[in-house]
């Protein structure tokens, strides 16, 4: 990378433009063929920087899930998992469109892009 | 330089002194008056000199630069100071630390110390920035992390809200015979008030999570000939080892393993104990998942299997496993980072058996003959696992 970052975003802002155009990426290094996620400047472990930005499949499935309790006024419920892609990182999101309290482990999942507070924002479904 | 030359740390430094402030409640005090009266008495408890501090060892979530601030407060001018900020289990790492710098003759006598007053300012304090690639979904942290690892544990290891309960209920039962224990007065807990309490965040209801409280703490540490010379039993350090592996619950890369695995391996390893030889075992246990992943972790039984071990009370005062006497953090203090607490109890333990007056508490409430004591201490989520052993003279 050059020494001047200016005029560049980095791979956390590259995420969020790529969510803004209704794309979900992640990254891929290729000498190690290997995904991972969250974003980072190089793979994490080993340093590799020959990165790429791949669309993920959208598949995966739940690794955990909880039911956040919280009042009606205030939101109600909302269910909070941990996403295992099917190109193999993990990821928080929230698993929707079913009782915060019914998500179980092991069922598969589907990506769209939805938003949060304003905030493009990856959500996941029951398929 | 070889794995060994860590173990040369073994029993070179001792624990002479110890205080804790303002447990509970304390309205009208500041974090820093709390955590400066418990040096001040843990100084008076070793029979030290504040004058001859010169090393400072803080972490607190109201003040970015604790050691310093904490330096300043008491008028003291350390030749080393650290103010490592790791979670609750920071002070765990500070004792190793602290142990490395008396050893290497950096500093003579270290001050370890800890104060918080969130609850009478209105609850849980964090100074934990928000978490890229989690935040935005509003987890409620911690509590949703541990949740989650909670749910994963469950799903497993086929394990139950019940199982989890056994936890609180033996934690309860210690604060009983605890007369410091901020619900020594609340009576015994049944599996079904823990079932039935309010949900936080599913699988965890409100007694499946710590206190919210005040408190401070603090630690002396010397060299072990100058601890010899000292008024109270001193009480050596013979293992320390520290792991981490994430910051975020969705980096953490398998929900029911932490790098306690790793820190107590080395840590028992360096003491030359093994987990069964401890008369007490003290865990950080922010909400009862803890206490299993921590016992199957540092080897006390396989993994999968603790949710065996505290079946019929077993780590309550009548069980076979000393765990968390005090009534741990669920139900003896916790004042946002809990890792002084657990290490205050693996010393007071010993101590008392060593026949120093570290406090009353009924029959059943001090371990008799206890020589050697396990403070585990976590931080973050599951993240930061810090393992110390502490022994008396015969252990060393």
């Amino acid at each position: 990378m050059p020494e001047n970052l200016s005029g560049t975003v980095g791979p956390e802002q590259q995420f969020k433009n790529f969510l803004s155009e209704g794309k979900f990426m992640i990254q891929r290094c290729k000498s190690l063929n290997q995904f991972f996620f969250h974003p980072r400047v190089a793979f994490p472990g080993s340093g590799e920087r020959d990165l790429e930005w791949v669309e993920a499949s959208g598949n995966g499935v739940v690794f955990s899930s909880s039911c956040n309790r919280r009042l009606p006024e205030k939101g109600g419920d909302f269910n909070l998992s941990l996403i295992t892609l099917e190109e193999g990182p993990r990821m928080m999101a929230r698993v929707e469109g079913i009782d915060p309290d019914k998500v179980e482990i092991g069922q598969k999942v589907k990506a769209r892009i939805s938003s949060l507070n304003g905030e493009p924002a990856v959500i996941f479904d029951i398929v | 330089m070889d794995q060994n030359d860590i173990n040369k740390l073994r029993g070179k430094t001792a624990v002479v002194g110890l205080a804790e402030s303002g447990c509970g409640l304390a309205s009208g005090w500041s974090a820093m008056e709390i955590m400066a009266t418990a040096v001040h008495d843990a100084l008076d408890d070793a029979g030290i000199k504040l004058k001859e501090v010169d090393g400072v060892f803080a972490a607190t979530a109201f003040h970015s630069m604790a050691a310093m601030s904490l330096s300043e407060y008491l008028g003291v001018k350390p030749k080393f100071a650290d103010g490592s900020q790791i979670g609750g289990s920071s002070f765990l790492s500070h004792i190793l630390t602290a142990a490395m710098a008396l050893d290497a003759g950096l500093i003579n006598v270290a001050v370890v110390a800890y104060g918080s007053n969130q609850k009478s300012i209105g609850g849980f304090k964090t100074i934990s920035e928000a978490m890229p690639y989690e935040a935005q979904y509003q987890p409620r942290m911690p509590v949703s992390a541990y949740a989650l690892a909670a749910k994963r544990y469950m799903y497993e290891f086929g394990a139950s809200r019940e199982d989890l309960a056994n936890v609180a209920i033996a934690a309860r039962d210690w604060a009983l015979l605890n007369p410091r224990a901020y619900t020594h007065q609340d009576g015994p807990l049944t599996v079904n008030d823990v079932l039935s309490a309010r949900p936080i965040v599913d699988p965890l209801g409100k007694l499946d999570c710590c206190l919210v409280t005040d408190g401070g703490a603090a630690v002396v540490m010397t060299r072990s000939d100058r601890a010899k010379d000292t008024k109270n039993t001193p009480i050596y350090l013979l293992g320390a080892a520290m792991e981490h592996h994430h910051r975020m619950i969705s980096e953490m890369p398998d929900l029911v393993r932490t790098s306690a695995i790793e820190s107590g391996e080395r840590a028992f390893s360096m003491s030359g104990y093994k987990p069964n030889d401890m008369s007490t075992i003290q865990l950080y246990d922010a909400f009862t998942i803890n206490t299993l992943l921590f016992l199957e972790d540092l080897g006390f039984c396989k993994k999968g299997e603790a949710k065996e071990l505290v079946k019929n009370k077993n780590i309550g005062p009548a069980g076979n496993l000393k765990v968390n006497t005090n009534g741990g953090g669920l139900s003896c203090v916790h004042p946002g980072m809990y890792g002084l607490f657990v290490t205050l109890e693996a010393l007071r333990q010993l101590r008392n058996a060593s026949g120093d007056d570290v406090g009353q508490r009924l029959d059943g409430g001090w371990i008799d003959n206890a020589k050697l004591s396990v403070a585990h201490g976590n931080g973050g989520v599951l993240s930061s696992q810090v393992t110390n052993i502490w022994g008396v003279s015969d252990t060393l």
